[in-house]
């Protein structure tokens, strides 16, 4: 096998991943619940934390991606301190979200799946999220709301900082 | 031990374990594959091998790379049936592999031989003709016979691609094993194997493909 050629330095990239991998017994079957936690105590997962987790896992890093990149709850890009869900399921589509995703993305000059460069906002989509008689739903932060007007997210967004 | 089928009317023997597949080939009798590969485990992916087995009378399709041979078996590889199945199948992945108008690589030929109208779903295709029929042959082959593990495959649905892995590519300079498997010849038209761009992870993350 080729050796790393990158720095000898003990990142702390590199303590994190072995720290989770070996609560989970270094056990590769348990690679998705090992991502699930990575991915909720770092809020993303680099390509740099991905390749750590090949690499102490001994699962090919193609695997690893392949695995990252199907799931939803996995992000591969960075996320920014307030997460905004609409939900594109079938009632709320049919309750009127696409048209709310129009009107989330052209307030915070973000196309679905974008970070705005503050790192403020992130703007995403889901399927369902399973509360189909308060839709079109939105999620900001972990937090439900039904059918919100243009000035009740307008508050929203200005609250988060 | 040997079983003794019946391929396309004609009586065959087989070893227990073989696919028809395998068997057909054996007897001189060529079915069509787009996933298959000698040194890979079947995929049954493409149902481009799909053939029609008999058993008590009762007539089934089948996909022949996975299916293994039985005593008694009749098995029939060609059929107005199977031949519209084929054709329908080339007509659903024609508009992927489109270049300049013209379907490529192994698609062509299979579109002529089956006389499929590669324009029929073009109008209500919404994937990004890739080129890529995500036959896994590549990604297989890399994994199972190389074991480098460079490409292999993201994404999920319309969005699934084929993506190199520089880091591990190091490798592909020499190897280039993948280039003569690809079906549609995007491998050795679409990668510069120093790079891969536009067609690595990266690409892949930044949202370029
Ligand atoms: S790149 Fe070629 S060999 Fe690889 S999955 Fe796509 S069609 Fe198959
Ligand atoms: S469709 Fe939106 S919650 Fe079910
Ligand atoms: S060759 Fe049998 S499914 Fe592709």
């Amino acid at each position: 096998m080729v050796s790393r050629t990158k720095s000898p330095k003990p990142t702390k990239v590199s303590t994190t991943v072995s720290k989770v991998i070996r609560n989970y017994q270094q056990d590769k079957d348990k690679l998705i619940q090992i991502l699930l936690y990575l991915q909720s105590t770092l809020g993303w997962l680099s390509r740099e934390v991905l390749t750590e987790v090949s690499e102490q896992l001994q699962v090919p890093i193609t695997q690893v991606y392949q695995i990252a990149s199907y799931y939803k709850a996995f992000s591969l890009m960075p996320r920014g301190r307030h997460i905004i869900k609409v939900c594109l399921g079938t009632a709320c589509q049919v309750r009127g979200s696409p048209r709310l995703l129009d009107t989330i993305s052209a307030m915070l000059n973000l196309k679905p799946c974008e970070t705005s460069e503050d790192m403020r906002f992130t703007l995403e989509t889901v399927n369902c999220l399973g509360c189909c008689a308060m839709g079109p739903v939105v999620v900001v932060d972990e937090t439900y709301h039904t059918k919100p007007s243009p000035s009740d997210l307008r508050k929203l967004f200005e609250s988060a900082k | 031990m040997t079983v003794t089928l019946q391929i396309d009317g004609k009586e065959v023997k087989a070893r227990e374990g073989m696919t028809i597949l395998e068997a057909a080939k054996e007897a001189g009798v060529e079915i069509p594959k787009l996933c298959y590969h000698e040194k890979l485990k079947p995929y049954g992916a493409c149902r481009i091998c799909s053939v029609e087995v008999e058993r008590k009378g009762r007539a089934r399709i089948v996909a022949s790379c996975g299916y293994p041979v039985e005593q008694g078996l009749v098995v029939r590889t060609r059929s107005p049936r199977i031949d519209r199945i084929r054709k329908t199948l080339i007509e659903l992945i024609a508009p992927t592999t489109m270049v300049d108008g013209e379907v490529v690589g192994e698609i062509k030929k299979l579109a002529k031989e089956y006389g499929a109208n590669i324009h029929r779903f073009e109008s209500r295709f919404r994937a990004k003709p890739t080129r890529c029929i995500l036959c896994g042959q590549c990604v297989r082959y890399c994994d199972e016979v190389i074991g480098e593990h460079a490409i292999g495959f993201v994404g999920r649905g319309i969005e699934r691609r084929a993506v190199f892995f520089p880091e591990k590519a190091k490798a592909c300079l020499t190897c280039q094993a993948c280039f003569d498997l690809c079906p549609t010849g995007k491998i050795p038209s679409e990668t510069d194997f120093v790079v891969f761009d536009g067609f690595s992870i990266d690409d892949y993350l930044a949202g370029e493909l």
